[in-house]
């Protein structure tokens, strides 16, 4: 419980969940594995951009010295004009190697991360789609997409810039250290002295300081959790007049945020100030040490500048490679979680020897088969069936009785766990997956709308189909008469909770994309949902070209479809109760009689 | 300038921390030219004059500078913060407050990114700016003039030739800006695709698996990833190019400063601490100027954003709730229509078209017709989401722009067609319109609503969470659950828009039956699309167009053979055939 400035107390009225680790310890084995990735770019980016990082260094860390030293020293020190000029020059070409060593590092750096990013995108969007359903059971489309785009991301700064920055800011540490030494060891101890505080500053303080601005985007996720919920569901608030109680939780989550931000931004603002002082008493004590040295005549005027000029240049480095050590940090985390999805096998895996069948003819035949989700949730037992190639068979049953897992298992999107599916004469086991899905289709109650044109949408069945054959297919499931009246026709832009179709519009959209992909069998759950009864009777007449001269399997509601199908299959608890035609199973007066007649009482009567 | 006054109540009542943000940035600004001074002295006074006896002061003295630099940033910085986050935290609640009483219009052209990305970004834009886009404004302008200030001091021609290249410098940065900010946007959108893609692909995996579409759903993907990447790698080629440049110019000044100070300092006319004062100076002046872009660019994002968060605040609000009307009373639930026309906005046509009819408490009314006759909208005036273009509603006899919004809204008890449900527990949504309900009056509305039982099965019963993380449930419990939350706030007028599409009919039946109970002496509306939903009301009104083309009870509307008449051949003409074959 918050209590917001008020002091009204935030009810736990919704809840968001508040995950997301942080970061992790640093841990050499997947550091190994994910710098795995920049390995097809060993041979030319990697070391180029190292060469290129090279040069610009070396050239930051001579000109210090050019102008103290010589520049000072002995050109103007000893009025040289000639060597000013010479030196000069020398600066000049020297800045523009470095301007030119600039060019390509951004570029090449930028290459080589923008690759690596896209090669690990690549990996893992292409190994999540060859993932089994049981993985998608599993998690929400959410979490899935913050992996697939958020976590990779994370990556991208530790690859575009961070390894090599590191590299260089190292180089250029030691270079001025060397530097230092070789101009006055005495005075580079003296200056020495503020390190220590500049690291601690750049790790402990910076890691403090980074993770309350986590906390800040955790508590800015929740507020925004809610607003997009509060949007979506202001219908239902407005119905029930919650407007004031729902003020009050945003008050305190709003609240929340703010507070995250104050602190973090207080705990930032110590930051600079604590750098500028540090550098203050490094320069004190190069003023004061550093005059006492040429009061001796240990050091000249030049020398005197050019740890001048390195002091200044101390803190960049020190500071980038701090960062990169959180990038690091971080970049564990989410290469944690990328490694996770990465490492998790499909469940349902191509043996060996499977093969391409080819065209079938859609016969299939279960033969004792069993099946559990899980070990205390047996969904199938011991089933039998057999379908001929050409025949429609209806499951009916309650929710639950199995229905949906048969289904599933017949494109393999589940194993069995005993017994054989087999499609004409081939375990399907011993059959491609590529090969045994091209031959099935599924149409699921609740179509999934891509964003895009409705012609796109169809042409998902079948991508290279023409024009020609898209409006063929939609002809004859019937959705042409509506998707004519569309603003613009097939080349209306639908998205994917696109509230332009009907559910029942939705239905004949995967009808169409069912008939392109023109599959031997084709599998398809009925919809419940509401839909007015103009379009249900499109519906109805769609089915009809739909299953004509292929096998199928529906898994049905309405009566008429139950009474065309040649064969209906009534399952309970996983079992198959009866088996037959419509007119055989009234006969046997069973189980269906009682259902169909409960249900006709139920319209008729009630 | 409009936009910001218009603003001015979320951020002005903040101004104290504006003005210590900006007192402090004056002298922090000052301060940061302290540094090459003190250089010079140290160079010029101290070492070549021999005055080693102003060391302890020089150093000291700056110590304690840069001491007072490190407060005054802090405050700068602090209160600038302060300032950003306090009034965002204003204008969001302001923003939120708005956001719930805009009338169900608005959301009907609204599209939920749009607004979403106005609460964030734009709120998240503005904030920046006034945290920091002014005061860095500011910050560069003193910079820029006090470094000129000192420069000229020392030497006013070789701050002239060192200068020289400021033109070219503000020419590449304000070609740079204007070649990167698009190609920034082109990141963002091109992300944004990918973002697309990917989730879609996701979220429809059932759908791609299904047809065995992954290798098209991975080359779909690729395009847009490869998209991604390419408008990323466009972008580092601008910075490639540009700021090497802006370097490259910076350090022309630098080689300017060291020949022509060089030869100053030779002929005596500059000091040698001087020039090493200018070394720093010029830096102080390239590096605003390089950012200066960035800066410019924010300003006018802010403005931007500013806009659209006006155009929230400013849109127009809840049809005229008169704020006289602020009681509560309880209804009995006696509904009329009088020749009520409804027409959504000037363009369409009448989404109602002189609709009449009167509910009695206690009774049931049925509404048929198909998608798009009027249906909805019709229940939707009773509880003045919309407002009659003519005609009026009466309840319990009163017109209701005579009652408050909390009494009729609390008396309607509304499952609406897509049973949105929140991330919450399944109590806290069944109580949702009556938070302070007990335990035994949620589980009794659940009860009713044939939710009980399932609700037990869950893994934490009532407790259960439910939302984008939570427990996922099928159509058929989300639409029990709408329902046990409306019978929750016991109302006296119950409308059911297509509540139990989902159900199977056997749940539906008991549904019925359990409100029959609960609805006595109270009315009920019925929408559906299956005749067995609504059959039994006591009124049926058929829509056809905003119009009601037949009323009846069932039986009449059957021998009516019209429109009713179709729709229960279509229906049960299954019932006849499967009859037949029984008979058979």
């Amino acid at each position: 419980m918050y209590k917001n400035i008020k002091g009204q107390k935030v009810s736990k009225r919704f809840h968001y969940s508040v995950d997301q680790v942080i970061d992790m310890p640093f841990n050499w084995a997947q550091m190994t594995r994910l710098f795995g990735y920049l390995k097809p770019y060993q041979k030319k980016l990697l070391p180029l951009s190292i060469l290129m990082v090279i040069i610009t260094t070396t050239v930051r860390l001579i000109i210090p010295i050019l102008i103290g030293v010589y520049t000072l020293d002995k050109a103007i020190g000893n009025k040289d004009t000639k060597l000013l000029t010479l030196l000069v020059c020398i600066i000049g070409f020297l800045y523009i190697i470095s301007y030119t060593a600039n060019i390509f590092r951004i570029r090449w750096m930028n290459e080589l991360g923008q690759g690596v990013i896209y090669d690990i995108r690549k990996h893992l969007f292409t190994h999540v789609q060859s993932l089994s359903h049981r993985f998608f059971d599993q998690r929400s489309a959410g979490s899935i997409l913050v992996r697939i785009m958020n976590d990779i991301n994370s990556l991208q700064e530790l690859f575009t810039n961070g390894v090599i920055n590191s590299l260089m800011d190292t180089l250029l540490l030691m270079g001025i250290f060397a530097v230092l030494f070789s101009l006055s060891p005495s005075l580079t101890l003296a200056v020495m002295i503020i390190l220590p505080i500049m690291f601690f500053i750049s790790t402990s303080l910076r890691r403090n300081i980074r993770r309350s601005w986590q906390t800040v985007r955790l508590k800015q996720s929740k507020l925004n959790s809610h607003l997009n919920e509060s949007i979506q569901g202001i219908r239902v608030t407005q119905s029930f007049t919650q407007e004031k109680e729902n003020m009050s939780f945003f008050e305190g989550v709003n609240y929340e945020n703010f507070e995250s931000w104050r602190v973090a931004s207080q705990k930032n603002a110590v930051f600079r100030p604590l750098v500028e002082v540090t550098n203050a008493v490094g320069t004190s004590v190069l003023i004061w040490y550093g005059a006492h040295l040429i009061q001796n005549e240990t050091i000249t005027i030049g020398v005197f500048v050019s740890f001048a000029f390195y002091l200044g240049m101390f803190w960049e480095p020190i500071s980038r490679l701090g960062q990169v050590y959180n990038q690091l940090l971080m970049g564990m985390a989410s290469s944690e979680r990328i490694f996770e999805f990465l490492d998790e096998k499909p469940i349902v895996s191509e043996g060996e020897k499977a093969t391409d069948i080819g065209e079938i003819r859609g016969e299939i035949i279960f033969k004792n088969v069993s099946f559990s989700y899980d070990e205390n949730r047996t969904a199938l037992n011991a089933i039998n069936f057999e379908i001929k190639a050409g025949q429609t068979a209806a499951l009916v049953g309650h929710t639950g009785s199995g229905k949906s897992t048969i289904a599933n298992l017949i494109s393999r999107f589940y194993d069995t766990t005993s017994g054989e599916v087999i499609i004409d004469h081939h375990n399907i086991k011993d059959i491609s997956l590529k090969s045994l899905r091209q031959q099935i289709s599924v149409v699921l109650q609740d179509t999934f709308i891509f964003s895009g044109t409705i012609i796109e949408n169809i042409r998902f069945g079948r991508p290279d189909a023409t024009d020609e054959e898209v409006m063929e297919a939609a002809k004859s499931v019937g959705a042409h008469k509506f998707i004519e009246k569309l603003p613009n026709g097939y080349h209306t832009e639908v998205e994917e909770r696109g509230n332009i179709l009907s559910v029942g519009e939705r239905q004949l959209l995967s009808f169409a994309r069912a008939l392109l992909a023109n599959p031997r069998i084709l599998i398809l759950d009925e919809a419940t949902a509401s839909i007015d009864t103009e379009t249900e009777m499109q519906i109805q007449h769609a089915l009809k070209t739909l299953l004509n001269d292929r096998t199928a399997i529906i898994i049905a509601h309405r009566l008429s479809t139950i009474r065309d199908a040649e064969q209906i299959i009534v399952l309970e608890h996983g079992e198959i109760l009866e088996r037959g035609s419509h007119s055989q199973l009234m006969e046997q007066n069973g189980y269906y009689y009682r259902l169909v007649k409960a249900q006709f009482n139920m319209l008729n009567a009630g | 300038m409009e936009t910001f006054k218009k603003l001015k109540p979320y951020y002005w009542p903040y101004k104290k921390y504006f003005f210590y943000s900006i007192a402090f940035l004056l002298l922090v600004t000052a301060i940061t030219v302290v540094y090459p001074m003190i250089l010079q002295v140290t160079i010029d006074e101290v070492v070549l004059k021999g005055k080693y006896h102003w060391i302890p002061y020089l150093t000291i003295g700056f110590i304690l500078v840069m001491s007072v630099k490190g407060v005054a940033t802090y405050i700068n910085q602090y209160s600038g913060d302060l300032f950003g986050i306090n009034s965002v935290y204003k204008m969001r609640n302001a923003l939120y407050e708005k956001l719930q009483y805009l009338p169900f219009k608005y959301y009907d052209n609204a599209k939920t990114g749009d607004l979403m990305s106005r609460l964030t970004a734009d709120v998240e834009g503005f904030r920046f700016f006034l945290s920091f886009g002014f005061s860095e404004l500011l910050r560069f302008l003193i910079l820029i003039v006090i470094s000129v200030a000192v420069m000229f001091y020392y030497s006013v021609p070789l701050t002239v030739v060192t200068l020289i290249t400021l033109p070219f410098l503000a020419l590449v940065v304000y070609k740079f800006d204007r070649a990167v900010h698009p190609a920034f946007r082109g990141i963002r959108e091109s992300f944004g695709k990918l973002n697309t893609k990917v989730q879609e692909s996701i979220s429809g995996i059932n759908t791609v698996k299904s047809l065995s579409k992954e290798s098209f759903e991975i080359s779909r993907f690729n395009d847009s990833n490869g998209d991604y990447k390419e408008n990323y790698l466009f972008t580092s080629k601008i910075w490639a190019k540009y700021f090497p440049l802006m370097e490259l110019l910076g350090n022309i000044s630098v080689i300017l400063l060291l020949a022509y100070g060089g030869s100053l300092v030779m002929n005596g006319s500059l000091k040698p601490g001087e020039l090493v004062a200018f070394y720093s100076l010029v830096w102080y002046i390239i590096w605003p100027i390089v950012n200066l872009g960035f800066v410019i660019n924010q300003f006018s994002q802010a403005k931007a954003s500013g806009e659209r968060l006006i155009e929230v605040l400013e849109a127009e609000s809840d049809s005229g709730e008169n704020p006289a009307l602020n009681n509560y009373e309880r209804l009995k639930g006696d509904v009329e229509f009088k020749n009520v026309w409804l027409c959504y906005d000037e363009d369409s046509k009448d989404a109602l078209q002189d609709i009449s009819f009167k509910a009695i408490p206690g009774k049931v009314i049925g509404l048929i017709g198909s998608t798009g006759s009027g249906k909805t909208s019709l229940t939707q005036l009773m509880t003045k989401f919309y407002d009659p273009s003519s005609g009026e509603v009466l309840i319990d006899g009163k017109s209701v722009t005579h009652y408050s919004l909390g009494t009729l809204r609390k008396n309607v008890g509304f499952v609406l067609q897509e049973s949105f449900l929140f991330s919450t527990t399944i109590k806290e949504n069944i109580s949702y319109g009556r938070p302070e309900a007990t335990m035994e009056q949620v589980i009794d509305a659940a009860k009713r609503a044939q939710a009980h039982e399932f609700i037990l099965e869950l893994p934490n019963g009532y407790e259960t969470i439910l939302g984008e993380r939570g427990m996922g449930l099928s159509g058929g419990q989300k639409q029990r659950i709408a329902i046990a939350r409306a019978i929750c706030i016991d109302p006296s007028i119950l409308i059911l828009d297509d509540a139990t599409s989902a159900v199977d009919m056997e749940t539906e039946v008991n549904i019925q039956k359990a409100l029959k109970e609960v609805m006595q002496g109270r009315t009920t509306f019925i929408i559906a699309h299956r005749i067995s939903s609504l059959k039994h009301a006591d009124e049926i009104l058929v829509l056809e167009n905003g119009r009601i083309v037949e009323r009846g009870k069932h039986e009449e509307l059957i021998d009516n053979n019209g429109p009713y008449h179709r729709i229960y051949d279509i229906q049960f003409k299954d019932q006849k055939t499967v009859l037949t074959s029984n008979n058979r």
